[in-house]
């Protein structure tokens, strides 16, 4: 069988290589304004409830709850052609933020919104590893 | 209260090329075409246009139509990036260009090959040209599979499906009431192909909860729209049609669906068409037909409820029972809209309101006393624009 077609990769910015620098090191850490402390995801230079210009990482508990989801049964692009039907889904961590991943370990027809789910890191490479989840059982 | 542009702008020529599935011109030919069609049916010429307006999703820019139609002295050009509702925020520049002095006569233009050489659902890779706003999308959401518009819009469609008991099948009745539009339609493409509920309900999974017939076409075609002054729009070829209420709104936040401070509304238009309905001085009972951009089905229904004319939660039950169908309370997209005429970016939807309202579609289809016309646009992060349009 030949090598599949890689995932798309992330190409870190200045503002989010914190965020994959913590996924690469296995711990998951959200953008924090240092002047409200209010975190924000995805990462931006200012916030935008003080528009203040200072922010942390700040590590979270990688736990959360599905918001909503999608089941693809059709990939659109080469690298999700063989784990269809895959689930997409909308996590909201118990921090507030929202994330995006498709889930580990838990079959199409299973998912509900509100089910409880945990991160976990798929290594991709040196400087990337996936932030995913899988439900907790 | 201000009344803004109301009634200070007209449409006064609208036209379009021949909506297809493959084409072997390009999409600046069809642009062109769409252009000369829309100057002809105002009564005007080229040497008339000093302002125009092309479209992101198409690619083209202002220098192309400078060049090809010979455009003598152009005062104005600009291009939105709100995908989907770049047609119809266009139309509010163009007022405001017209409004304001800086031009006269604005050209809008639209439309692509969604089928030659955009084609999505064959790859996602190189389809659409890279946008800006997609920049967190790519970074964020791409690597695990969240790639199309299909599946970001999945995710909005179940969260409705959640929160409000929707179902399939009121998709299903969006999508066969622009079928049935369509089948009066000889321009539509899908004219000739008759859907029932239980042919949508039988159509395949593409993104759960979102089927095949939950999504617009892809096709080939360009359209295109001219505005002018509502004092010189009654010298010209047509009767004019005025743009009475025209808004922009945009998305919290403006970069992805998944985000959504609240995923079961499209706040573009809600916000869009509140300040629109003060600009035209009317409310949606006064709104006698609906062109509502139906990228995919859920979003014309959550549009019914952004624009007023049920309750949010309640756009599934609203389009039971015919009611958005013509002869309805409130007919839809009566010329098939993206789901059934074609996928033009939305500029089809604002030539079908204009011909509704000249009483100039085919007879079958025409809204009786059609007054009122109100158009939507939608772009992919739940930007909003609304333009309510009337006969004179």
């Amino acid at each position: 069988m030949s090598d599949p077609t890689p995932r798309p990769r992330p190409q870190p910015t200045e503002w989010s290589e914190g965020f994959w620098r913590g996924c690469a090191r296995g711990e998951l850490v959200i953008q924090r304004c240092d002047a409200c402390l209010r975190l924000r995801h995805y990462p931006q230079p200012l916030c935008p409830h003080c528009r203040g210009a200072r922010s942390s990482w700040q590590p979270v508990s990688g736990r959360g709850e599905v918001y909503s989801y999608a089941v693809c049964h059709r990939a659109f692009h080469p690298a999700f052609a063989g784990a269809v039907p895959y689930v997409v889904a909308t996590v909201e961590l118990e921090e507030g933020v929202r994330m995006v991943a498709d889930l580990a370990g838990v079959a199409p027809e299973e998912v509900r919104i509100g089910m409880p789910v945990r991160v976990f890191f798929e290594r991709v490479d040196d400087e990337i590893a996936l932030p995913r989840f899988r439900p907790v059982r | 209260m201000s009344t803004g542009l109301r009634d200070r702008c007209a449409i006064v020529g609208v036209g379009h090329t021949a909506y297809t599935r493959g084409t072997e011109r390009s999409t600046l030919e069809l642009h062109l075409e769409a252009a000369l069609a829309a100057l002809a049916d105002a009564g005007l010429s080229p040497d008339d246009v000093d302002g125009v307006m092309p479209n992101e999703l198409a690619g083209t820019i202002a220098e192309d139509f400078i060049l090809n139609l010979g455009l003598p002295d152009l005062r104005f050009s600009s291009t939105l990036r709100t995908g989907g509702a770049s047609f119809v925020s266009a139309m509010q520049s163009a007022c405001l260009a017209v409004a304001g002095g800086v031009a006269r006569c604005v050209l809008l233009v639209a439309g692509r090959r969604g089928f030659s050489a955009q084609r999505v659902s064959k790859t996602s890779e190189g389809a659409i040209p890279p946008m800006p706003v997609m920049r967190q999308i790519d970074e964020f959401e791409r690597p695990f599979g969240n790639t199309v518009a299909v599946q970001w819009f999945a995710q909005a469609a179940r969260r409705h499906m959640h929160e409000y008991g929707t179902r399939s099948e009121h998709f299903g009745h969006v999508a066969v009431a622009c079928r049935k539009h369509a089948s009066r339609n000889p321009n539509a493409v899908m004219r000739a192909k008759p859907m029932t509920l239980a042919d949508h309900q039988a159509s395949a999974l593409v993104a759960d909860p979102l089927r095949l017939f939950d999504c617009s076409l892809e096709t080939d075609g360009a359209a295109a729209v001219v505005i002018t002054s509502a004092e010189r729009a009654r010298d010209l070829r047509k009767p004019p049609v005025l743009v009475s209420g025209i808004a922009e709104g945009h998305g919290d936040p403006p970069t992805s669906i998944t985000h959504k401070r609240v995923m079961t509304e499209i706040e573009g238009v809600r916000r869009a068409a509140e300040r629109a309905y003060r600009m035209a001085g009317i409310g949606p009972g006064d709104v006698d037909c609906a062109q509502l951009y139906d990228g995919f089905t859920w979003v014309a229904l959550c549009s019914l409820e952004d624009l007023g004319f049920c309750k949010k939660g309640e756009g599934g039950p609203f389009v039971e029972g015919g009611r958005i169908e013509l002869g309805g309370e409130l007919p839809i997209n009566t010329a098939g809209g993206l789901l059934s005429e074609a996928h033009c970016s939305g500029a089809n939807h604002v030539v079908e309101a204009v011909r509704q309202l000249r009483r100039e579609v085919e007879s079958e289809r025409q809204v009786t006393d059609c007054e009122v016309s109100l158009v939507t646009g939608e772009g992919d992060f739940h930007e909003g624009a609304v333009a309510i349009l009337r006969r004179r």
